[in-house]
């Protein structure tokens, strides 16, 4: 397992503070907190990397971001860390003959997932594509806006994390701040993360997004259901993406991502790759699939496929 | 199965456990035959119940019996001209005609070729007569939709929550607003 090697591997127990001072040292913006910061700001500074956190460690950060996040969105919010379940690698399927290029997966997303709303951030893009040309991405249209979809002669592709196998944005990562976990879904601990966005040069994907700015997000609308290593608040300064719905399908039962769910034609399928009874292990076994930019040896769990 | 997807880069570990699955299966075996190397894949299991919201009807025009209990059924092949008035076929219609899916005694009911009757919760079957590789997969969840938990109880919109059986072609949708354009954030 990667995990294990990473955490074995003296690099990972390099201090991010050495880190830091060298790049802010550069930068000229040493991101040390200000003197009068009150204990929080101190705590959060001085917190581990996620994966090298005790249980009572980890405890302790998340009652305290229960309480940082509940006081800021007037609401009683939740942090959890549920673990990854034993036998479970998660596979998601998308169908291209059926998808219309409507769009409610990216808002869906948004609303589940806490993002900025202005600035905007958004998980995933809608790619409007040529039936004539096919996949081809150097062609593709996302800013389309139609009185209605689908229009004639086009199909759609929406893009979104793949969840790599093999993911290039972890490789790239000087501080570990970002990792595969055990069933399959590419996390981000936004603690952790220094902001330096190698991984977003990295992703063939275009999938992981950098907070600009405080993030604009209605405390009415701030969705209270949180993962660690998704859905909860982001600082500024760090990189997000999706991440399944971490919060929604790590329990048992566990529900769909929130892009499933709000598919309105059901071009969009999920499910555990290790189970043959699953949704995305007939599509794999029966339809036409593939994935995208296969040649770069990215191994996504993303795959497209033509139901008809 | 087409051998060409190996080449679709199946995560190696897996391929092997992948494909030694058997992928439609004829036989009927039982579904709780859990384990069994010939065990068909849900797509082949017999009918079963499906959990299914309540039919897309208009409000108050179920139960159909309400007014047609009283009225003596009309087999003509005509143009609707007291009730009914919206709906226009547009679904196969030169071969086709009201009564070959409503039964004719009982209009609280569906008809299958078979003569069987069915309740509208099942309007699948119905339609899986003539679009057998659409049912076959929508029981798998793949064509149409589930929802529910990935891992736990799921329900199934029928077929008629997204196609209207008279007019069943799919109509198009207004998009959400597409992202803001790079040039214009802030
Ligand atoms: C292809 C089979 C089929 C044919 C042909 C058909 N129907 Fe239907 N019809 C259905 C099904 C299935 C439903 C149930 C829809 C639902 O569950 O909401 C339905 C629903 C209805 C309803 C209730 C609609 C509503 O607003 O809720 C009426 C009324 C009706 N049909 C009348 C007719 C008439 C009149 C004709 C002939 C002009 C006809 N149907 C032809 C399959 C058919
Ligand atoms: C408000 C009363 C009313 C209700 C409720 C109603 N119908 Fe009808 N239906 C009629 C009338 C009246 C006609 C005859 C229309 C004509 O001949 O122009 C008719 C005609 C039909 C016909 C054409 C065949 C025939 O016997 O004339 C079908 C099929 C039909 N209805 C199906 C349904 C179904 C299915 C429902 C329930 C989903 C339903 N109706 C509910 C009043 C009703
Ligand atoms: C008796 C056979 C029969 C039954 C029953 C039947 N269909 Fe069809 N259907 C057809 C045929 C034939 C076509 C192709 C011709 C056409 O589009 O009019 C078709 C076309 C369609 C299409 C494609 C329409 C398009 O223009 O793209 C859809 C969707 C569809 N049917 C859905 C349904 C649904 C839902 C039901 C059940 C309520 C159903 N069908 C029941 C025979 C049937
Ligand atoms: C979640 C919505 C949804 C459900 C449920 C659903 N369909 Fe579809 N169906 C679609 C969409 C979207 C299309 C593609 C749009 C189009 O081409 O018109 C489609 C296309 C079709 C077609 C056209 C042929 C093709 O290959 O494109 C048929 C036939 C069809 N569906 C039958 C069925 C039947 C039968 C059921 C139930 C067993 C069903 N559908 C359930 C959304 C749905």
């Amino acid at each position: 397992m990667p995990n294990r090697e990473s955490r074995d591997n003296p690099a990972f127990r390099m201090s991010r503070r050495k880190m830091m001072k060298g790049v802010a040292a550069v930068l000229g913006a040493l991101a040390l907190p200000d003197k009068d910061a009150s204990a929080s700001v101190w705590e959060s500074f001085f917190q581990k990397n996620f994966r090298e956190m005790s249980k009572p460690e980890l405890e302790k950060v998340l009652a305290r971001l229960e309480k940082e996040y509940s006081k800021t969105y007037g609401k009683a919010v939740k942090v959890r860390a549920t673990p990854h379940i034993e036998g479970v690698s998660y596979g998601y399927g998308l169908d291209l003959s059926r998808c219309i290029g409507c769009r409610r997966c990216v808002y869906g997303c948004v609303q589940e997932n806490n993002q900025s709303r202005d600035p905007q951030i958004h998980y995933i893009r809608v790619l409007q594509l040529d039936k004539e040309r096919g996949v081809d991405l150097e062609h593709a249209e996302h800013y389309y806006n139609p009185s209605k979809v689908p229009e004639k002669g086009h199909f759609y592709m929406p893009v979104q994390c793949h969840q790599c196998e093999n993911p290039p944005c972890v490789k790239v990562c000087p501080v570990q701040a970002t990792w595969k976990e055990r069933d399959g879904i590419v996390v981000v601990d936004y603690n952790w993360c220094i902001g330096c966005r190698y991984c977003i040069a990295a992703c063939p994907y275009g999938a992981r997004h950098f907070n600009w700015k405080k993030a604009g997000l209605p405390a009415a609308e701030m969705n209270p259901e949180t993962h660690y290593l998704g859905n909860r608040p982001r600082p500024v300064g760090v990189v997000e993406k999706c991440t399944f719905c971490i919060q929604r399908v790590r329990n048992t039962p566990g529900r769909y991502p929130a892009c499933v769910e709000v598919c309105p034609v059901g071009a969009r399928k999920f499910g555990n790759l290790l189970d043959p009874e699953s949704e995305i292990r007939y599509i794999i076994e029966n339809k036409r699939v593939f994935i995208l930019k296969e040649d770069l040896n990215t191994r996504p769990k993303f795959y497209y496929f033509y139901a008809t | 199965m087409k051998r060409d997807r190996l080449r679709h880069g199946f995560v190696p570990g897996m391929a092997a456990l992948v494909f030694c699955v058997v992928a439609g299966v004829a036989s009927a075996a039982p579904l709780q035959d859990k384990g069994s190397a010939a065990k068909p894949h849900a797509a082949d299991a017999p009918e079963r119940q499906f959990a299914v919201p309540t039919p897309p009807f208009t409000p108050g025009i179920f139960p159909c019996s309400e007014c047609h209990k009283e009225m003596k059924p009309n087999p003509t092949r005509r143009t609707l001209t007291e009730e009914h008035t919206n709906i226009v076929l547009n679904h196969a219609q030169g071969q086709r005609w009201c009564l070959d899916c409503h039964d004719i005694s009982n209009r609280d009911k569906l008809r299958l070729v078979s003569g069987e009757k069915i309740g509208f919760g099942e309007s699948f079957r119905l339609c899986g007569q003539c679009h057998g590789d659409k049912y076959r997969d929508w029981k798998v969840g793949v064509h149409g939709k589930r929802t529910g938990m990935w891992n736990g109880e799921k329900q199934y919109l029928l077929c008629v929550h997204c196609h209207n059986p008279h007019d069943p072609r799919y109509k198009p949708i207004p998009p959400m607003p597409p992202p803001t354009r790079p040039e214009n954030v802030k």
